[in-house]
């Protein structure tokens, strides 16, 4: 894993400084608030509905457990104990006073952790497929690419005043775990005839208008990466839309333009500073990629976890669902779902991260990973060890077998936390995870992804869930809209609307109804959810949603 | 014709804290609703929120939110604003734990 340079400590240790200054100016009356919040907001610091939040940035989700055991700490000693992993792989503290906050980031900045980038019209923390370094199906790591453009897009001075914020997210699969078609630019690394390169997406996002990102270069050789996506950036940062918030994002560019006149204009911009890239940033990726050397795998028998699995089916169900392909023989990728049916998706205890830092250290090679779909990843397990991981597991109550079932929910943290919501998101999780549970039907309904977000943002991804649900404010009342038939993957698609929304109390009943209707929908087990939806359309499911035909959803039963 | 003034209170976040409070009619900053001062006039509420907005060394981001009138004090109408009354849903954590 990357490990801080002399510079990065410096550069970290010196915003801590200026930010405790900052805060300092604030609390004696020197800052106003409007002269305060731009500067707070850089340090990922906002002002929430009950309290401040703090964002950390948890670069291309990967963490070491002694960045999990700080962050543990901080949870207790500064907040309520917990914390909660977001869709960009950051974790949030719900509940920090603003006086503490220095201190907060001067115990990041102790583990080689910050808060910087994680708000503001910036270049936002890089995200990345949460199974890098270890998917059997991965053609090579992105960290080590994600990292160089973490360093290569941090304070660049070009960059500091962009029309909106940016984000991208890398993958070094060809099954697409980091939503790149849904990122501002999504990159794929690919291998054309032998030589390393990237396919370019640009324009992708969700949000108010919600676009899949468009290939402006379908083969970049690997060298060329930061001067075409500097360029990228810079051609945006010219013709963004500064006049209006809701259309400055790069998707409405590329929209408006149209994708032949920006790759044009980029090619153009491309030419002109490649140049200036002398080799330099490829000695710092060799570098980088040093830190990045896959753990030493060992060779041992598999015979006591197969033994295991034969004998407790607990133990086998949770195999069957948490498990992932590893490339390392005998080595198998664990999801640990925060999802335990009722509970809030993404919240974790100080303790269940104290119990997954010493996990990491004891079967993990010191390996953790936070998924945007809000779980936390060992990626490096032997089989062998999984009985005593699942154990251990269980004990922390973090066994839950749920991994993309239909209660592995993303949802934001909504009008409960949130100062942009329009509605609330995790009572509706808890009750739709609940309500799975007492049927005891999602083993049966197979690969399902529920995402729900609590105003048209849509941080909790619902456009490319397959059952997408947003909270909405209408005339005074909550209310949920469906969409159907999203998909986050390399087939990425925008879910289509059902129809009129649902209250509070109905939404959970509708879900089910569209649970319920799959199972008969089907040809065959085999044919998933969305599957259902590609070849049959909306129609079956609507007249599930609305049975009473007149296209309002019906009334509850009293 | 403009629409009829409707009941508000001035609410907005302690800046220490974060916490949501309300401006009561003898200028404290409580983090109860039901000690908020209601205010029925249109001019009296300008004046309300001015006086909150020369406190910028307490609050943040003052405003006037439509409250009603109920034995106990004024009561939250939106249901944005009744969750700022109470704290989250999911974890009694704001201060439905303090009251």
């Amino acid at each position: 894993m990357y490990s801080y340079s002399d510079f990065d400590e410096a550069f970290v240790r010196e915003r801590v400084a200026q930010f405790r200054a900052q805060v300092a100016r604030r609390l004696d009356g020197s800052l106003t608030e409007d002269e305060f919040k731009p500067l707070r907001l850089m340090n990922g610091l906002y002002l929430q509905l009950h309290a401040y939040m703090l964002r950390v940035a948890i670069p291309y989700g990967t963490l070491n457990p002694s960045q999990m055991r700080q962050l543990a700490m901080i949870a207790e000693r500064w907040d309520r104990g917990y914390g909660h992993w977001t869709t960009r792989q950051n974790i949030q503290f719900n509940w920090p006073k603003l006086e503490d906050v220095p201190d907060m980031l001067e115990a990041l900045a102790d583990v080689g952790m910050h808060a910087i980038q994680t708000s503001g019209n910036t270049i936002r923390n890089v995200t990345a497929d949460h199974f890098a370094g270890a998917a059997a199906d991965e053609i090579a790591d992105p960290r080590p690419v994600a990292e160089l453009l973490r360093q290569w897009s941090t304070d660049h001075p070009e960059f500091q005043f962009l029309p909106r914020k940016f984000k991208i997210a890398i993958t070094g699969s060809p099954n697409d775990r980091a939503v790149t078609r849904a990122h501002d630019i999504g990159l794929r690394m690919v291998e054309r005839d032998g030589e390393p390169g990237f396919e370019v997406l640009v324009g992708g996002g969700l949000g108010r208008t919600p676009m899949i990102g468009k290939v402006i270069r379908d083969f970049l050789p690997r060298a060329d990466l930061l001067p075409y996506v500097e360029a990228i950036v810079s051609v945006w940062n010219l013709l963004g839309r500064r006049d209006n918030k809701y259309k400055a994002r790069i998707k409405i560019t590329v929209h408006e333009h149209g994708l032949e006149e920006i790759s044009r204009l980029v090619e153009e911009r491309f030419a002109a500073i490649r140049p200036q890239f002398s080799g330099v940033d490829q000695e710092m990726l060799s570098a980088i990629e040093a830190q990045f050397a896959p753990p030493a795998f060992v060779d041992r028998p598999v015979d006591a976890y197969e033994a295991h699995r034969a004998a407790n089916p607990a133990f086998r169900a949770w195999t069957d669902t948490n498990l992932t392909a590893h490339k390392a023989p005998g080595y198998a990728i664990v999801s640990v779902s925060t999802k335990k049916h009722g509970t809030t998706p993404g919240d974790m205890t100080a303790d269940q991260m104290r119990v997954l830092a010493d996990l990491a250290e004891r079967f993990g090679h010191g390996e953790l990973r936070i998924s945007h779909q809000q779980n936390v990843i060992l990626p490096h397990v032997h089989k062998a060890d999984l009985p005593a991981v699942w154990q251990a597991l269980r004990k922390a109550d973090l066994a839950t077998a749920n991994i993309g079932l239909a209660s592995d929910i993303i949802a934001c943290p909504g009008m409960d936390y949130c100062a942009l919501a329009t509605a609330r998101s995790i009572p509706i999780a808890q009750e739709i995870a609940s309500r799975i549970e007492e049927l005891k039907i999602e083993h049966e309904v197979g690969p399902l992804q529920i995402k729900i977000s609590g105003c048209i943002n849509a941080c909790g991804h619902h456009h490319v869930g397959h059952i997408g649900i947003l909270g909405l404010d209408r005339a005074g009342v909550e209310t949920y809209q469906i969409t159907l038939g999203g998909d986050a993957t390399e087939t990425a698609a925008i879910g289509e609307r059902t129809g009129p929304g649902f209250s509070a109390d109905e939404i959970v009943p509708a879900i089910e109804r569209l649970i319920l209707g799959y199972l008969e929908l089907r040809e065959s087990p085999a044919e998933t959810f969305v599957q259902t939806v590609r070849r049959l359309g909306l129609g079956p499911y609507k007249a599930r949603l609305y049975p009473d035909a007149t296209g309002k959803a019906p009334a509850r039963a009293a | 014709m403009p629409k009829p003034f409707t009941p508000k209170v001035v609410t907005a976040n302690r800046l220490r804290e974060g916490d949501a409070v309300w401006l009561t009619a003898d200028d404290r900053w409580s983090p109860r609703i039901e000690e908020a001062e209601l205010i029925d006039e249109e001019a009296h509420a300008e004046m309300r929120l001015l006086f909150a907005q020369s406190q910028p060394d307490l609050v943040v981001g003052p405003y006037l939110a439509e409250a009603r009138p109920t034995p106990n004090g004024p009561a939250p109408v939106h249901f944005r604003e009744a969750f700022r009354t109470r704290g989250p849903s999911n974890y009694p954590h704001g201060k439905q734990a303090e009251f």
